[in-house]
């Protein structure tokens, strides 16, 4: 499974990011991350292997969310789905 | 080739017959075009952007846009899940776009794990019984709507009726029997 890393300033926190390629929120949650400077890896679940896809579907469901782009995991804990900024401020304290 | 500037006529074109309108946010609208094409041009259909698909279309063809959900989320919520279609109140800029909770049901999302690589249907099927087995385990029903008589053969009846648009409760499903 390959992730895309996204370096920046703000590394405070380990996040990582489901998203799809295709998709506008997901681009609205990568941009504001960018803007903020904030460090994450992200995967297009859309272009990834069947296997992939069926691993981040897991992972997703492990962590009590639902497969839904985008999911982000913050510090292997907290489980954000959409593009909520104010939940993600919140977790990233920024 | 399909262009953006297809997407959009067609986006508009849809919002206007069913009495809803567009983003009115362009650069949003713009990438969910971009996303609409890049579907188009790897599926052969143009898949919700905001949703995973599966690259069969019998097991996608609730998620083509406009989707099948679209209509009810825009009437419920005020935008469809991807928020490219929109109720006046929001296009008006009177009420904001929020993150709407997914109305496709769970069975018809785990479509879209598992199943990519396995080769899609070699021929097109010429009688609707063929459809009805090959269409990966999926019951296809004939549902007709009550009010118009408008008749469809899908999993479940539309949300709305695209001729008379009755609602869902309106659609009765069709069985045939031969008589002897």
């Amino acid at each position: 499974m390959e992730s895309v890393k996204v370096p920046g300033k703000n590394n405070k926190h380990k996040v990582l990011m489901y998203a799809l390629s295709t998709c506008a929120w997901c681009k609205l949650t990568k941009q504001f991350l960018r803007d903020n400077s904030v460090e994450y890896e992200y995967m297009d679940v859309d272009l990834c292997s069947e296997k992939d896809r069926e691993k981040v579907k897991r992972d997703i469901l492990n962590r009590g969310g639902e497969p839904s782009y985008p999911t982000l995991i913050i510090d292997d804990k907290v489980l954000i789905s959409g593009f909520r900024k104010d939940k993600i401020r919140e977790a990233l304290e920024i | 080739m399909i262009t953006l500037e297809r997407v959009r006529q067609r986006a508009e074109s849809d919002a206007k017959t069913n009495g809803c309108y567009l983003n009115p946010d362009q650069d949003f609208l713009n990438d969910l075009f971009e996303g609409l094409k890049k579907n188009e041009e790897r599926y052969g259909y143009p898949s919700c952007p905001c949703r995973l698909a599966s690259g069969r279309f019998e097991l996608d063809r609730d998620i083509i846009c406009p989707c099948d959900y679209r209509d009810p989320d825009v009437a419920q919520y005020g935008c469809c899940y991807c928020a490219l279609y929109v109720r006046k109140d929001v296009f008006e800029g009177k009420t904001l776009i929020q993150t709407i909770p997914e109305r496709r049901p769970k069975e018809k999302q785990d479509r879209a794990y598992g199943i990519i690589g396995e080769s899609p249907l070699e021929k097109a099927p010429e009688t609707v019984a063929v459809v009805a087995v090959k269409s990966s385990g999926i019951m296809m029903k004939m549902w007709y709507c009550k009010q118009c008589g408008y008749v469809c053969f899908r999993e479940d009846p539309p949300y709305i009726c695209p001729i008379c648009k009755a609602k869902r409760e309106m659609f009765a499903e069709l069985t045939m029997h031969t008589v002897s």
